[in-house]
């Protein structure tokens, strides 16, 4: 019998060695993409095995890191906290051990856990050191102050709308609010409380969208305010060579190709009226004709000078704005007013705001300062970067004069400051079918310091479902909360 | 080996005489390190898990070593000349999957399921009732031989184990499908376990009786040997048997370990290779027939070829689906080379069953690549001491017995260990010793007590001249 039995036993050696060459398949081929599967909860499990490192406002966290007592079967042992969470989540997004993250909390997700390879060499430190890992800090270029009078200007408002303010020279974000907003805090963890919280926030459930970030994701009608990019295309294409002279404008303006005529609001001085006073008041048939007298072709080349009908990248990405394509004289003409397909985000037009200020040149909007490691050292820092330049410092000056007219004598007084030169445009767009809705509030501006400098550039939008039509303007609703955000900026530079 | 029952043939002594190399030493001074190990690993799972050496290590240092040492002076006493490798290897299993038992059950989650905590009290009482049939084995059951007289009660003692679970108010189903367990008071016992020893018994007895009928009498047909007609009535037997089990208890493990069992067994009572051909051939054929109409089969296989699909369909709640073979794989790779060190992994994510059926994923995870290679070469090196004292075994029915319980004890780990690293579908059965379960650590301890009584009796030097020189002979030629 033994020769079957020596068979048998090559036949068991077979079987383990079957069982051996399968487990190195598993744990030595395999591995990492096991290891690493995002399905594997070992890999959130280690997002939120060490304390989560912080986004910073101002020197100051705005985020923080909590490990709850022993909270049942939870194998996630910190928790994500934000400080005045509704504020900043326009700027954070959420790290929630449930619902994932998004924003700087995703897209920092490396730093902030530590993970990342430009912390590699700390953390070989650390672990010969015995130190626990720790993530870094991302330091964001945002102003407390002026988001503070952002949020609180849109809630004592009350209704929706956004706020975007920029530093002109560099491009950095001061402030970024959307209301009504909600508060990452709140769905953080991983209880049936988190889950009701977020269930509630969610679109389906809740029509106010809370988690929209207005700010960057949403785009409106321009209306009024885009007015500046079509007096900047007259500039730089040589329409008109200055703020005052008599433009060809005929009053009634019937647009081209239709018998259609476009109206101002209001019988307000248009007729052949220069640029100045145009802007000033506001005349849809001036800036109308503008846009149709120099043609789509142009008018399409210096909204994309200003960025619109492309994504950016703050790092968080912003819708695209957008100036259509292959339109008629009279669709040109509709959407040089801020109408027709014309669409823009709060950033978008606080980038315009801010390249008029800047003499001119768009610096690259961006809301990272720099990214730390746990100790404080800097893993790298964001230079401000030149964009594009829609026009000339020429013609960015005469573009300022008339937006500086606008708040000093026309329908942006509401925003003017003591001591400081403002400079805005209003707008009011109208949408939705026969121009039935409730139109959207805008107001865009800078602030002029009397040595010359320029702080900030903002964009302010709102929408008001509540609010009765007739008081629905740039000026009345949404210059108030430019003029607070321009002087919590400059209070806080002094 | 030969070559040491050689020279001890050639020394006059008797039985037990002091001084004969019956390497009871040797397996003393492995069974240290066998209980040294377990001990070391259960005081690395308490300076992960809370910092600290737990509090219990002393008294299970001491319990582990206190059984290891009945065991061994059990074997020194009564099995003198036993194969010395089996109980250290055993002992080391053992202790290990108390370790990750205990381990598993610092886990919150799993405490909070009622799958964990306390267990690895339990696992030490039934550690301790297994030497205890371990010990009676090897005290009772002088000479193995005398199995043979049980061969039909055998019979009928396995048949009853194995349909016990369909007993109405006696099966408890425990788990989503696998019908293999009964309800005695609060304990649950795996019949299964114990039916794979009680039917290897009838197997060695039966073709051992019926081996020349089976071997001669046959025809050849393309240079096969084909059995008569009713010769095949035995194999036919045993693959119906097979096909009963897994379709109603739906447990494919068990069916292919007792048919794997019989053709192993078959093959080396006849010596033909067609016997072979025919087993691999009924398997096959009653494993498709079956999966054709079992959604249960069915359900494995597909969660054996898409784990990941099966996966998403139970996190989205589909009913009857399980993440339990996705989560394994996720630990085994987790693990990777070196593993995350005892208490450092997060197998609990495993839930149901990650102490007892997928105990080895915790393995995986925790000891790596390393570990688990280790661990399957001691596995392996048990079936092969087992092989080893069958062609050590001068009877052909000490031969039978132990070639079918060490064969049975190789399937069963290539069933479960290749069913959680997802080599083969998943079937409900558990890894020797290293699984929390009273059941199964009973059961092969008294395999082993069997083994190494077997193993005792083919070292022994110089055959007792009171005894029957001739009883391999004789029982050769003896009508059945």
């Amino acid at each position: 019998m033994n020769k079957p039995l020596r068979r048998i036993a090559i036949f068991c050696g077979l079987l383990v060695l079957s069982l051996l060459l399968r487990d190195n398949w598993l744990q030595y081929v395999k591995a990492d993409t096991l290891r690493e599967d995002p399905a594997n909860r070992r890999v959130t499990i280690a997002r939120y095995s060490t304390p989560r490192g912080d986004i910073i406002v101002d020197g100051n966290p705005i985020t923080g890191s909590t490990a709850p007592r022993s909270s049942g079967l939870n194998d996630l042992k910190y928790k994500r906290t934000y400080k005045n969470g509704p504020m900043w989540s326009p700027v954070t997004g959420y790290a929630s051990q449930a619902f994932g993250a998004n924003q700087l909390e995703s897209l920092e997700d490396g730093i902030l856990t530590g993970n990342d390879d430009r912390l590699f060499f700390r953390n070989t430190l650390d672990m010969i050191t015995g130190k626990q890992k720790q993530g870094g800090n991302v330091v964001t270029t945002l102003s407390a102050a002026a988001q503070k009078a952002a949020y609180n200007g849109l809630k004592a408002q009350g209704g929706k709308g956004a706020v975007v303010a920029l530093e002109p020279s560099t491009g950095k974000i001061l402030a970024l609010a959307s209301y009504p907003s909600y508060d990452p805090s709140a769905f953080a963890g991983t209880s049936n409380t988190d889950a009701e919280a977020w269930k509630k926030l969610q679109k389906k459930y809740n029509p106010n969208d809370p988690m929209l970030n207005r700010a960057l994701r949403e785009t409106y009608p321009p209306g009024s305010t885009f007015k500046v990019v079509t007096a900047a295309a007259a500039l730089e294409n040589g329409l008109y060579k200055s703020a005052d002279e008599n433009t060809d404008s005929p009053l009634p303006y019937v647009m081209p190709g239709t018998t259609t005529e476009l109206k101002n609001e209001g019988s307000i001085p248009c007729k052949n009226a220069t640029m100045r006073i145009a802007l000033r008041y506001s005349c849809n048939t001036v800036f109308g004709k503008i846009g149709a007298d120099l043609g789509n072709d142009k008018m399409l080349a210096e909204a994309k000078k200003f960025g619109f009908d492309s994504e950016q990248f703050t790092p968080v990405r912003s819708s695209a704005s957008v100036f259509s394509d292959n339109m008629n004289q009279s669709q040109t003409a509709l959407s040089s007013i801020g109408q027709f397909n014309t669409a823009a985000t709060p950033l978008q037009m606080a980038m315009v705001a801010s390249a008029v200020a800047n003499d001119g040149k768009l610096m690259k909007p961006y809301m990272i300062d720099k990214l730390q490691s746990s100790n404080l050292d800097t893993v790298s820092q964001t230079d401000p970067e030149e964009m594009s330049q829609p026009l000339s410092s020429a013609n960015a000056q005469i573009l300022q004069s008339m937006m500086e007219t606008v708040v000093q004598d026309g329908t942006g007084k509401n925003a003017q400051i003591n001591g400081v030169t403002v400079g805005g445009k209003t707008g009011t767009a109208q949408h939705g079918v026969e121009n039935s809705a409730n139109p959207y509030a805008w107001f865009i501006s800078y602030a002029k310091l009397p040595d010359g400098s320029k702080p900030v550039a903002v964009a302010v939008v709102i929408e008001d479902d509540q609010a009765n039509r007739d008081d629905i303007s740039g000026g009345g609703l949404a210059a108030p909360i430019a003029k607070s955000v321009m002087e919590a900026v400059i209070n806080s530079k002094k | 080996m030969s070559s040491t029952t050689n020279t001890s043939t050639n020394h006059t002594s008797t039985i037990g005489s002091i001084g004969t190399p019956s390497r009871r030493n040797t397996e003393l001074a492995l069974l240290v390190f066998a209980v040294a190990i377990p001990v070391f690993a259960y005081a690395n799972v308490g300076l992960a898990i809370n910092d600290k050496v737990p509090a219990g290590l002393l008294s299970y240092g001491l319990g582990l070593g206190l059984l290891a040492g009945v065991a061994h002076l059990a074997v020194r006493k009564f099995a003198p000349y036993a194969d010395p490798l089996l109980l250290p290897l055993a002992t080391l299993l053992n202790g290990l999957g108390l370790v990750a038992i205990w381990r598993l059950d610092q886990s919150k989650l799993l405490q909070q399921l009622n799958v964990a905590g306390g267990k690895a009290t339990n696992q030490l009482l039934y550690t301790a009732m297994g030497i205890a049939l371990f010990v009676a084995a090897l005290v009772f059951l002088k000479d193995h031989r005398v199995l043979q007289r049980y061969t039909y009660i055998s019979m009928a003692g396995a048949l009853v184990l194995l349909l016990l679970p369909l007993v109405p108010g006696l099966g408890a189903d425990l788990t989503y499908g696998a019908k293999i367990w009964i309800k005695v008071g609060s304990f649950t016992i795996q019949p299964g376990e114990f039916a794979k020893i009680v039917l290897a018994i009838f197997f060695a007895g039966y073709l051992m009786v019926k081996r020349d009928a089976l071997a001669l009498a046959s025809r050849r047909f393309m240079g096969l040997y084909l059995p008569r007609g009713r010769d095949l009535g035995p194999i036919i037997a045993v693959w119906m048997l097979s096909i009963l089990i897994l379709v109603f208890e739906t447990d494919l493990g068990t069916s292919l370990l007792f048919f794997g069992m019989f053709v192993i067994m078959l093959y080396v009572a006849t010596e033909r290779t067609s016997w072979i051909v025919f087993g691999l051939l009924m398997s096959a054929a009653g494993a498709v027939g079956v999966a054709s109409f079992e959604p249960h089969v069915q359900q494995r296989v597909q969660a054996w070829l898409n784990p990941m699909k099966e996966y998403t369909l139970s996190q989205q709640g589909v009913i009857g689906h399980s993440e339990q073979s996705m989560q394994a794989l996720w630990a085994f790779g987790s693990g990777g080379t070196l593993g995350t060190g005892w208490g450092q992994g997060h197998s609990e994510l495993i839930r149901f069953a990650a102490n007892s059926d997928f105990i080895l994923a915790t393995f995986g995870e925790e000891l790596g690549l390393a570990g688990i290679m280790a661990i399957l070469l001691i596995y392996g090196l048990i079936a092969e001491r087992g092989v080893r004292t069958a062609l050590a075994a001068r009877d052909p029915f000490g031969k039978l017995l132990a070639v079918g319980l060490s064969g049975a004890f190789a399937l069963q780990v290539f069933v479960v260990a290749g069913g959680v690293m997802g080599l083969i579908p998943l079937t409900g059965m558990t890894m020797p010793f290293l699984a929390y379960g009273g059941s199964s650590v009973i059961a092969n301890w008294a395999l082993i007590g069997i083994l190494i009584r077997i193993s005792d009796t083919a070292r022994r030097p110089a055959p007792a001249p009171a005894g029957n020189p001739d009883a391999e002979m004789t029982q050769v030629v003896r009508p059945s």
